[in-house]
């Protein structure tokens, strides 16, 4: 899961990497105003940033970051930032925070990387811009370093550290900060579970400190069973989630909301990829794509189907299973007590049914004889019948 | 031959809950050696449904039961620690199929059991593997399998089964078939299937079903090229209608947004057929592609 930059900060925060004095999470203009004066009039502090919490890139470009040096700026950019559309997410919380003098910027992140297995610090004296495009222009300029297992065991070593941020050039008179901050980042990216924590810009203030002026990271969901489940990170407004993905995520099923009328259901994510790929392949275009896991009941088959049909530009379904930890008399429940928990709907399910027990499965369809179901013998078959009903429909 | 399993293997089953017990008693009628559970409570009595005995621990297993292999199906918080107990006893083969493992934890069991201790893991997250007429360990049905000459490589469970199905229908049938799973980090890699499979002379063919996100695809194409040539190979790219930036069910399954390129299935296809891998559209098409080749 990936948080906001305010979650971020806090995250760093609780872990010793710095950041800037504590802000505000906002979602009104007027609560913009409070924070932006009490920074301003009642701390000091000569400017805030208004800044867009989304979970996309590209938030400055797009006109979700400002500088406000006075509380009617602060009021101005909220009112636009607020409502924001960047890049299919809506902006429902912006967080103001003191504006710190930026002297430098530089870039710094811990990432799992997938091709070494291990993790890769990427760090650059170029920072607050794309780190993808320095290193197309300046590849010199960004260095990566692959941490050991013995590293990964007892914690980065600070002569390590000290070894990346020289490598990459950072001044002389920030470097042994900027060490400091690496190891405790590493720390952080260890001890959350995370699999991302970039800062993009770390920056050098006037004064000469070394803090993360943003914070990006993405949480191993997998790892929340010994994070109290992450609660502490899912706030109201921020996921911008379509709301059946929503649902679906409160109910542990994988659902990603997509612009066509074929409703897609089937086991396993592969099989569903490819479910997809086929209705395309046939001239249709699938509406969402649904995993219903492996082992699922005839309960989780029946919620899944309820999901798939609550979506209104459903105009047909179809239902891809093969059975291995799945079992076929399951699925067949499982939609014989969906048809009889939704009532009627117009939808009809195109179903195809093999492996683990699919012949007790099929045998079950053919003896409740449901009038919105139809069966086809083959994953091509199904699509193409999936396809034609959804335009009839 | 086979490759990773055959005749010899004698399994041992970590997790003897009910799904442990529903596959491992379905290995066992295929006639998969199960030659122990393990239960940390339940020592010294008999796992009554697969009637084998249930020992404390994998080390028991292996001195007393002769296990060699271990299916682990225990709960994903627990993964990490019976893969590594598993791989202190010595067993030679390690199948996770548990889905839901952090990826931290993986980091560390990949260090320990495979780059440093060189044993075989398979997953996890992954339906295991199966050797037709010698072996299966895991979840992948047998009834859909027949014994050939056609070696199976795939990161997903069910569209595995779903070419193994296409291919028998064919006529066609497998050498063995593994189920590498679809996690950021598993233990064995396409590749390494893929150089298994170069070696087995009983594998004279070779099937493979990918997925968007990751290089691992484009990493064996290029070993195919250079060291196989000559060797009928097919795959399937699975996600060619996927967006970008969203995860499709698979941890590893994303095209990542502003990622380096070459990780959606299209620019996959591309680049394989370029190393003269023929990569359908579809796993129809796969079984179709793959009766083609093996005709010419």
């Amino acid at each position: 899961m990936d948080l906001v930059e305010f979650q971020g900060k806090q995250l760093f925060r609780r872990n010793g990497v710095p950041v800037p004095a504590e802000g505000t999470a906002c979602r009104s203009v007027d609560e913009v105003e409070a924070a932006a004066r009490q920074y301003i009039e009642d701390d000091g502090a000569t400017a805030v940033m208004v800044k867009a919490q989304v979970k996309t890139g590209g938030r400055g470009k797009a006109g979700g970051v400002k500088y406000a040096p006075s509380v009617d700026d602060a009021r101005e950019h909220a009112a636009n930032i607020l409502g924001l559309d960047i890049k299919g997410h809506t902006v429902n919380v912006v967080y103001v925070e003191p504006a710190s003098d930026i002297a430098e910027e530089y870039y710094l992140s811990v990432m799992h990387d997938r091709v070494n297995k291990g993790e890769l610090i990427i760090c650059s004296r170029e920072g607050g811009v794309e780190i993808e495009e320095v290193n197309r222009t300046n590849p010199q300029a960004v260095v990566k370093r692959q941490v050991t297992p013995a590293e990964r065991q007892d914690g980065l070593p600070r002569e390590v550290a000290l070894e990346v941020v020289t490598e990459a050039n950072f001044p002389e008179d920030v470097r042994e900060e900027a060490a400091d901050l690496l190891v405790a980042l590493f720390a952080a990216y260890l001890a959350e579970d995370a699999t991302l924590t970039e800062i993009n810009p770390l920056i050098k203030t006037d004064d000469g400190r070394v803090i993360a002026l943003d914070a990006k990271v993405t949480l191993d969901g997998n790892a929340a069973f010994r994070h109290d489940g992450y609660a502490e990170w899912q706030i109201e407004g921020i996921d911008n989630d379509d709301p059946l993905e929503a649902e679906a995520k409160s109910k542990g099923i994988q659902y990603v909301k997509l612009d066509g009328d074929v409703g897609v259901l089937g086991n396993g994510a592969g099989l569903v990829m490819a479910t997809l790929d086929v209705v395309a392949q046939n001239g249709g275009r699938a509406a969402n794509f649904l995993d219903v896991g492996g082992g699922a009941s005839a309960d989780a088959m029946a919620e899944s189907l309820g999901l798939v049909l609550s979506d209104p530009n459903v105009k047909s379904v179809f239902v891809n299973i093969f059975g291995g930890i799945t079992r076929g008399e399951e699925v067949a429940n499982g939609i014989v007590e969906a048809t009889q928990r939704l009532g009627e709907f117009p939808q009809k399910l195109v179903v195809r049914l093999d492996g683990t027990n699919a012949e007790e499965g099929r045998r079950i369809l053919e003896e409740a004889d449901l009038p919105s179901v139809v069966s086809e013998p083959t994953m091509q078959d199904a699509a193409a019948a999936a396809v034609r009903l959804a335009n009839e429909g | 031959m086979s490759i990773f399993i055959d005749e010899n293997t004698k399994v041992v089953v970590q997790g003897i809950g009910s799904q442990g017990t529903f596959h491992a008693k379905r290995n066992q009628a295929y006639g998969t050696s199960i030659v122990a559970g393990t239960h940390p409570k339940k020592s010294g009595t008999t796992w009554e449904e697969l009637d084998v005995p249930v020992f404390a621990t994998v080390k028991e297993a292996v001195t007393e039961a002769g296990a060699n292999t271990s299916m682990v199906m225990v709960p994903a918080p627990f993964t990490k620690d019976a893969i590594l107990e598993a791989y202190e006893a010595g067993v030679q083969t390690i199948v996770a199929v548990t889905e839901g493992v952090p990826v931290h934890d993986m980091t560390e069991v990949y260090d320990t059991v495979v780059r440093r201790g060189g044993v075989r893991l398979i997953g996890p997250n992954c339906p295991g593997l199966i050797s037709p007429g010698k072996s299966n360990v895991g979840i992948i049905p047998a009834d859909i399998t027949m014994p050939g000459k056609v070696g199976l490589v795939s990161r997903s469970g069910t569209l595995t089964y779903q070419i193994m199905h296409e291919l028998a229908q064919a006529g066609i049938g497998i050498s063995t078939c593994v189920g590498i799973g679809g996690d950021p980090v598993i233990g064995t890699q396409f590749l390494d299937v893929i150089q298994a499979f170069a070696q087995d002379p009983d594998t004279e063919a070779i099937a493979f079903v990918g997925e968007i996100g990751g290089s691992e695809e484009q990493k064996a194409g290029e070993w195919i090229r250079d060291n196989i040539p000559d060797t009928p190979v097919v795959g399937y790219i699975a996600g060619f209608e996927a967006p970008e930036g969203k995860q499709m069910g698979h941890a590893g399954a994303i095209v990542k947004e502003g990622g380096p390129g070459g990780e959606s299935a299209a620019e996959k296809k591309e680049i394989l057929e370029g190393y003269g891998i023929s990569v359908a559209m579809n796993p129809s098409e796969a079984a179709q592609l793959m009766i083609e080749r093996l005709d010419s």
